[in-house]
Order: structure tokens, then sequence, then C-alpha cells
């Protein structure tokens, strides 16, 4: 019987279509400001906790938060870069419930008019083994509120069964924008790809640094499944401490499979919060959320209405710099680089604008990227150092390639002066012409060389004669070892086979 | 010593005394800290008096004048602070238990304007708990007696200042005005209170009661002291983002412009306001006929949304209040309950235990309008009548320039009168509300006495930052009443 040797589908699943994830992410990010987001004490990270609070902090009685105006500057910026539409007017307001990381009780946040609504980012989704694809990304709103401090528990970890629990307010304060996404993610890796370029446009604006382990950037997800996409939604699962985008990646990647597996083993998904487990790598649950909470919004008295001015907003997009997006298609389209290596300069706006200065300097743009992406960023890497501080200057970098473009020097001779422009910098031409690194590219000099060559050989010149063609290498060998490296490797190769076969 | 009761003589008179030598500072200030000591037994204005800090500021005065400095404008002026404004080193308590030991590392705005200004604080006075009262009663302290009679309440929440400038120890106070906790004491008091225009005087380091409607005001002996006062605190504070930019005009050099001519609106509603003590309507209609008299225009206006003021009042105030005392938990800061067992535990009790009954009625109140599903209905609804108030009183000012109101429906009533009733203990606030309502500037003026010798007080209210309107008319208007001086009998005598 025909098929007889393939399991029979079931006849329920057979009907439906294939398993669909539904994502969306939650998003904060720690503003860079020097000071909170309405008062002057310091957002300095790590150091001795409650060091970094001040009456406002600690919401003493009579105290009131003052909006920082670099805040609000900071999240506009953010805000475009993200495609979204500025309110005219926006407001803060008080999100209540007790807890006591929050000193006053409640949270001074943006509930139904924040600062920005409806835009987009493009995000590139490249997995191994995987067609590199675009996608982009709609974004629900980005606002501005307040993050809460730290509670430490002693004897459990959390504050359920502790014997006592510390509190420490260094954090309270410290303003976030918190950037909600449309459930548009359907995967792991786009969750990943999607959270990585936020990271990446934020960083690019200088307007946070988005450090993951310092809780910089901290990213909730909302996942459910449903059979295709005209299926009804699933119930909703919200998952929390991820502290890398492979972690979010992971996180969701065993949620979806956990979903799918429960309905189909006709279990029911409970509406509740999970938290990745990253040493078991997987999700736990941490709290059933029984109905929604009652936060109690209201419009916050003590801070008026926010208001940016159609100049102010176009101000500061003007201050915008190219983002990374932007940066990736002019690479691909007007350079000519792979998709791969406009994502790696891109990646940090330092070693885009190294590259683009060494390209603007007047070299080839695929050589620098070469050197760039490679050894450059080898080396960086390898001593911790940033980009900008490096002693080889883009300009000298583009003279190398430079040498290397004109046929002075040859790329092997390229990579025997690196190490020392990477450590000291300097003119790569000064070091060729110093030390006579120039490449021999006078068709007769070689000839003379190769005459010398096959004299001194003339059992393998036979034995090539004979058919051993492989005994070319060994020729070109010693042609480099003769020369120094610095033949001109496409004449040499040129003259020795004219020669060899003469 | 010869000096001159605090109660007859204003703040120029005795900056005129000080300058010339005639009396100092140190003088000055023992003076009233005798006083306090002789009246404030019976009064009870005060919660903490700071006599040995107040010898001390008041000598330090002394020795810059005899080093021939040139002095700010308060300088030696002894005065009483209401306890919900921070003062630093000295115990806030807001008269609650929540705070009994609160010891703010800050200083208010408004305060540190004062001391700036060379006034020297004799302590702070009495309060309902967290202002939440209007006669002192909720204080966990203890109420605060009438000098004019101390079987009376002497109003609230700003009673303890009130009683202090009426009985003549301090010269004068600072209250705070959420929904007439200023003009209402002032008005049983028979003193000068003023609400300044939301906005005008910082709000930072005032304990905080409905944030949108809270502000800072002098009690006075006169309306050129309260015009002195505001002078010093009023004014742009980076510190709160709801502190108004404007400039601050001279108010003193405002108060003696000519009011002939002026429209006075009569608030129709108001004089037809249920419980309206005929005694007070006289009172306050004669006072209108004496601004007849100096050339105003008495012109007939109606605010019809004045009588929702109070059922709107008690939706907002509460909503804000319910916030802003979220923070009382017993973990950074005041009371926290013994022996817990839970940190659940630990914030339910702290509060049962540290807050007092008008208190949590008020926060359940306000919990209960700002929940899901009440909001729209209460909160939000609240809002939109609160604009209607603001426009009653836009529609008004097109036609007058100033509105003439009685402050109180009553004169002091007699404790425990309304202990059973909060409802009608609210009622107090009736005339009050709207102005804080729309933020709109307003003042006590005292004119007259009913039957039993308790003062009457005359409500004047004015558009935005009118404030040297509205002290001008007060000013002309007690110039010529004479009030005080035909007053049936003396507070407290001697």
């Amino acid at each position: 019987m025909a098929g007889a040797a393939v399991a029979p589908a079931s006849p329920v699943t057979s009907q439906q279509a294939p398993w669909e994830a539904v994502i969306g992410l939650e998003t904060h990010v720690q503003l860079g400001t020097a000071s909170k987001i309405f008062t002057s004490a310091s957002t300095a990270f790590g150091d001795a906790p409650n060091t970094h609070i001040d009456p406002v902090v600690c919401g003493l009685p009579g105290t009131l938060p003052v909006l920082n105006q670099k805040v609000l500057e900071y999240a506009v910026k953010a805000a475009l870069a993200l495609n979204l539409h500025i309110a005219e007017h926006s407001k803060f307001d008080r999100k209540q419930y007790f807890y006591p990381d929050l000193p006053k009780n409640y949270q001074i946040s943006q509930f139904d008019e924040p600062i920005a609504e409806d835009g987009w980012i493009e995000v590139e989704v490249a997995e191994k083994g995987k067609q590199t694809y675009l996608k982009r990304i709609g974004i629900e709103r980005l606002h501005m509120e307040e993050d809460a401090g730290k509670l430490v528990h002693a004897g459990s970890d959390r504050l359920d069964g502790s014997t006592h629990s510390l509190v420490d307010y260094n954090r309270a304060g410290v303003a976030l924008a918190e950037i909600v996404s449309k459930p548009d993610l359907r995967t792991g890796r786009e969750a990943a790809e999607y959270a990585s370029e936020i990271r990446r446009i934020m960083r690019y604006l200088g307007v946070s640094d988005g450090n993951m382990q310092e809780g910089s950037l901290r990213c909730d997800v909302n996942i459910s499944v449903r059979r295709g996409p005209d299926a009804p939604f699933g119930t909703k699962v919200e998952i929390k401490n991820m502290n890398s985008f492979s972690a979010i990646q992971k996180a969701i990647d065993y949620e979806i499979q956990r979903q799918i597996k429960a309905y189909e083993a006709g279990e029911p998904v409970r509406q509740e919060t999970r938290l990745w487990d990253e040493s078991k790598q997987l999700t736990k649950s941490m709290r059933g959320k029984e109905g929604a909470s009652d936060y109690r919004y209201f419009p916050d008295p003590d801070l008026g209405p926010i208001e940016v001015s159609d100049a102010q907003r176009e101000g500061w997009r003007a201050e915008l710099p190219e983002l990374p997006a932007a940066k990736r298609h002019r690479y691909a389209e007007q350079l000519g680089l792979s998709i791969y290596d406009a994502r790696v300069l891109t990646d940090e706006r330092s070693m885009a604008e190294y590259f683009e200065a060494a390209v603007a300097a007047g070299a080839d743009a695929k050589g620098i990227a070469n050197w760039v992406t490679g050894d450059i960023a080898a080396y960086v890497n390898a001593n911790r150092l940033a980009i900008a501080e490096l002693p080889l200057k883009p300009e000298q970098l583009a003279e190398l390639v430079q040498l290397i473009e004109g046929g002075i020097i040859s790329g092997k001779i390229a990579k025997e002066i690196l190490p020392e422009l990477l450590e000291q910098g300097g003119s790569a031409k000064a070091i060729v012409a110093e030390r006579g690194l120039g490449m021999i590219s006078d068709p007769a000099a070689i000839a003379a060389i190769v005459e010398e060559l096959l004299a001194a050989h003339p059992e393998e010149v036979a034995a090539f004669r004979s058919g051993k063609n492989k005994l070319q290498g060994f020729f070109v060998g010693q042609l480099m070892k003769k020369t120094g490296g610095k033949a001109d490797p496409k004449l040499a190769n040129q003259i020795l086979i004219e020669k060899l076969n003469g | 010593m010869g000096i001159a009761d605090s109660r007859e003589q204003g703040i120029a008179e005795w900056r005129q005394q000080l300058e010339k030598g005639e009396v100092s500072a140190r003088e000055l200030t023992e003076h009233h800290l005798a006083r306090i000591q002789a009246v404030d037994p019976t009064v009870h204005a005060y919660l903490e008096i700071t006599s040995e800090r107040a010898r001390a500021d008041a000598d330090r005065i002394d020795a810059r004048r005899a080093a021939g400095e040139t002095l700010p404008p308060l300088a030696g002026i002894p005065l009483a602070i209401k306890d919900n404004l921070c003062t630093k080193g000295v115990t806030t308590t807001c008269s609650s238990r929540m705070l009994e030991h609160f010891v703010p590392p800050y200083e208010s705005t408004v305060t540190d304007r004062l001391w700036q200004a060379g006034a020297v604080l004799l302590g702070k006075t009495n309060l309902d708990e967290f202002a939440m009262g209007s006669s002192t009663e909720t204080s966990a302290f203890g109420p605060s007696r009438n000098p004019w009679n101390p079987e009376r309440v002497p109003g609230g929440s700003s009673g303890g200042s009130a009683a202090a400038v009426a009985a003549g120890e301090c010269i004068a106070a600072l209250g705070s005005d959420t929904g007439g906790s200023i003009r209402q004491p002032a008005s049983f008091c028979g003193v000068v209170g003023l609400k300044p225009t939301y906005g005008r005087v910082s709000r930072y380091g005032l304990v905080a009661f409905a944030s949108s409607l809270d502000q800072v005001g002098p009690f006075t002996t006169s309306v050129a002291d309260a015009a002195e006062l505001l002078q010093v605190i009023a004014g742009a504070d980076p510190r709160d983002a709801t502190c108004l930019q404007a400039p601050v005009p001279d108010y003193v050099a405002a108060l003696d412009q000519p009011v002939a001519g002026l429209r006075v609106g009569m608030v129709r509603e108001c004089f037809e306001a249920e419980g309206l003590d005929p005694q007070v309507k006289a009172a306050v209609l004669a006072a209108a006929a004496q601004l007849e008299a100096l050339g105003c225009e008495l012109v007939d206006v109606s605010c019809p949304r004045f009588n929702d003021g109070i059922a709107t009042y008690y939706v907002i105030a509460p909503s804000e209040a319910s916030a802003n005392l979220a923070r009382y938990d017993g973990v950074k800061y005041g009371y926290r309950a013994p022996d817990a067992t839970s940190l659940a535990e630990m914030t339910a009790r702290s509060r049962a235990e540290g807050f007092g009954d008008e208190v949590q009625r008020r926060i359940l109140i306000g919990t209960y309008a700002l929940s899901a599903g009440y909001v729209d209905a209460y909160y939000k609804k609240a809002q939109q009548v609160r604009t209607l108030i603001r426009r009653d009183f836009d529609r008004a000012f097109e036609a007058v320039d100033v509105l003439l109101t009685p402050t109180s429906p009553t004169t002091a009533f007699g404790f425990g009168a309304h202990s059973d009733d909060p409802l009608a203990m609210y009622l107090a606030d009736l005339l009050t509300i709207p102005a804080n309502m729309a933020g709109l500037p307003a003042i006590n003026v005292p004119c007259g006495f009913d039957l039993e010798g308790l003062p009457i007080g005359l409500q004047l209210i004015t558009g935005v930052l009118e404030e040297p309107r509205l002290l001008q008319v007060a000013h002309h208007y007690e110039l010529a009443a004479q009030v005080m001086q035909a007053r049936p009998v003396a507070p407290l005598v001697p």
C-alpha cells in the first residue's frame, strides 16, 4: 500500500494550520543622564547602597518631583529613532501599588498619554543555516518613568519567606524609557534581533549604554501560541529575568514548545509570569496573574503637562546620527559590501565611524572593511580597547590599504607591519620607504631572480617539466623567500611559469 | 518693657522700632515666648515651641544690626509655622502619630525664604491630622482652642496658626489651604488669612494633602502684614514644577491704590447657601455696603456650579491624598507597628495605628474613587465639574474685579458639634472650596462679630495672580471698617 511507511497523520492536526507564536516585548531602557529623572541625585551604578539618594528619591514628606529636561530630550530622541510620533502634549501619571522598592508606593509613569506612539524599526534576522531576512516590527509606544530601588532578601530569594529584606534606593528614580513592541514577533530569534537592534539604536543615540548585565536594558516578553494567523490568540504568558539576547531567544523558544506541548496534551496554559532560569535553561512559574492589577492611575498633580513644540522636536531630530539600519543599507547598496560585513561594521557606532573615516580618506571600502572586521576588530577586542582609542587612526589605515591597492606593497607585507601600526600608529608609507619593503614589480628584475632560482634547483625544474605541476608552489615560496616577500605576486607567477615551461 | 500687644501693631511698625533700636529682636522674641507660656496652656496653638533656636536667631539678628548690617525685611520678626511645613532639624508631625518623631533633613522653600528674610521661628502649630479637617479636632495631639472663646474650635485645618495670631502668640504665622484651611480658621479666629493663587507660592516642603489644591499662605493681624509675608514667600521655585514663573509684584505698594470704581461681585449662590447663619449674612452684606461707600460698584453675579464644589472636592482631594499618603508604610520613616510577622502586616498595621479615623476615611474614599470601574464616574467626572466651576469664575470676572462672599457659613462651632457627622463638618468649607478648585487667590478679612462675640469673616476672591487687587480691596475695607476696634470683647484678656 502506497505511503504505508508514513505514519498516519492525526485527523485533528491534519486539519489545522501549524502552530505560530505571537510575541511582544516590553523593553526598559535606562536613560543615561547623569542625574535622576526627577531630582539631581546621581545615577552612578555599582556604588555602596543608598549613597545616591536625597529627600526626593526617598519620597520624604513634602518633596516634589521636577522633570530633568535631559530625560525628555533623550526620550524624544529615542522615540524619533524608533519612528514614533511625538505627542505635542503628554503627561505623567501615578501608578499605585505598595512595594518597598518604591519609596512613594507609587511610580511616576505615563499611562494613557505617553510621550510617543505608533512607530516601527526594521530588523535584520540572521540565523546560522537560514536565509537572512528583513522584518519591520511595529512599536506601540514609548513612555518615560522612574525606576524602582532594589531589594535584597535574606533567607529566601524573594520577599515572601525571607527573614528580613534590605532596600537600596540608588536605582530608585533613574530614568527609564519603556518601549512596547506590537505583537509582531514570531520566533525567539526575531525577538532577540529586535531587542539587540533597540540596544544598538540606543547606543548610537548615546541615550543609554544598554548594558544588560547592569540592568540598563531589560526585556519582558509576552508570548502566546495559536494555530495559524487566523486563529484566536492563546493565553498570554509573561517571561522575565533574561539578561542576554541569547537568553531571550532561548527562553522564548523553550516557552513556545512548552505551550504547544501543553495544548497538544489537552492541558491549559495559565495566565502567569514565568522566570527564565539560565542554569536550568527553562522557564518556571513565578506568580499567577489572576485578573489585571488595579494600579489606580491618575494624572500626577505635581508635574505639569509635558510640551514638545515642533521646533524643539525638529531640533532634536536634526541631532540624530545616521542609524544602524540606514548604515547597513548604505554600506550594502552604495559601498558594495556584503550583508555580513555591513552588519558587523555597523554593530557599534564607533566602529562604523572608524570605517567611514578610513573610506573617506580615499581607500577602497571593501579593502577597509576586511581589515576593520578582521585584524583590527580582533586586536581591539583582545586588548579591550575602544576603537576610537586605537593608535592606528582611520587615515593611517587608509594609507596602508592604498599601498596594497596601488601595488606598492603586498598583502603579506601589510600584515607584517600591521602589529606595529596597531600599537603605535604611524604612516605605512614611511615604514615601507624606510625599510625598503616596496614591491619588486620590475619584470627584468624578477626574471633575473627566477633565472637564478631555476639554476640553483635543476632537479626540481626537471621534475616540474616532467609533469609535477605542484612544484610551482615550491618555486613561488623560494622566490618570496629570496625577495623577502616583496615580489609582485602576480608578475612573479607569470614570469615563473613562463621560465619553467620555457 | 513697653512692648505692644502684637495684635495692635503691624510688621512695618515693628520693623521701624527694631531699626530705631526701640526694641531688640531678642526682646520681641522673649515677649512672644512669655505670651505663649501664659496663654498656650489654654489655646494649645503650638505643638512645639523652639525657644532656644528662637533666642539664638534673635540674638544673631541683633548682633548683625549692631554691626551695622542692612537687614532683610523680616529681621527679628517672630513667626509660627504650621506643622505640615518641613523645618530642617525641627520635628514636623502633621499632627499625626505617623510622623510624631519625624525630623526633616531639609527645609521647605517658604520657610527657607522666611529665615533668609530674617524671621525668627517661635514654634510649630497644631493642625487637623495631615490638614484633613475644619476644627483641629482630628489632631493626634489634641485640638487647639479659639482665643475668643476656648469652648469653641479655632477652625481648621490651620487652626493652630490662626489661634496663635489671634492670641498674640506670634506676630504672624504660615498655614496651608486646600479647601479653606487658611480662610476658615482665620474667619473663626478674627484674623486675616490669605490663600494665594495656586502656584504663586512653592509647595516644596509642604507635606502634601491634595497636591492640585494645596497652597501655603500667611495669617496676620492686618492685610498689610499679609502683603509683607506674601512678598517674601511668593515666587518661582526650581524645586516645584507647579510653581509659577511670573515675576512677583510689589504687594505692599499695591495696597494704597484707590478702590473707587472697582466692581465687586456678590455671588448670589453663596448668600443663598444652605446653613448660612443670618448673622454672618448680615455682617457680610454690611461689609459689602462699606465697600460701596468707598466707591465700589456692587454687582449681583451667579456662579451656579459653586454648590457642586464640595462634592467635587470630596472626590478630588481624597483621591490625591490616597496616593500622597501611600508613602507612610513604616519602611523608611515614621511610625512602624511593632512585632509584625510579614511585610503586608507591617504596612497594614503601621497605617491602621499611625493614621487617625479622618485620614483613614479620606484614604478609603480616594482609593475607591480611583478604582477600576469607578474612576470615570467619580474622579474623572469630578475633574469635569472642576472645569465648570472654573468657567463660572471666568464668566464672573468678565463682569467684576473681585468677588465677595462670606468665608464660612457660621462662626466658630463648639467641640464635638460635628463629630458624629463628617458631612456636616465638610460643609464648613462650602464657601472656600471653589477658589481652590479654580486655583484663585482669596482672603479672609474680619468683618464683624455675632451676638456671642465670635468673629465673622468676609471672603474676597480675584482672578489668577491678581493678589495686588485682592489685597488692595481688603486693605481699604479693613481701614474703613475698623472691625477690631469695634469688637465687643477682647480675646483672652489680658
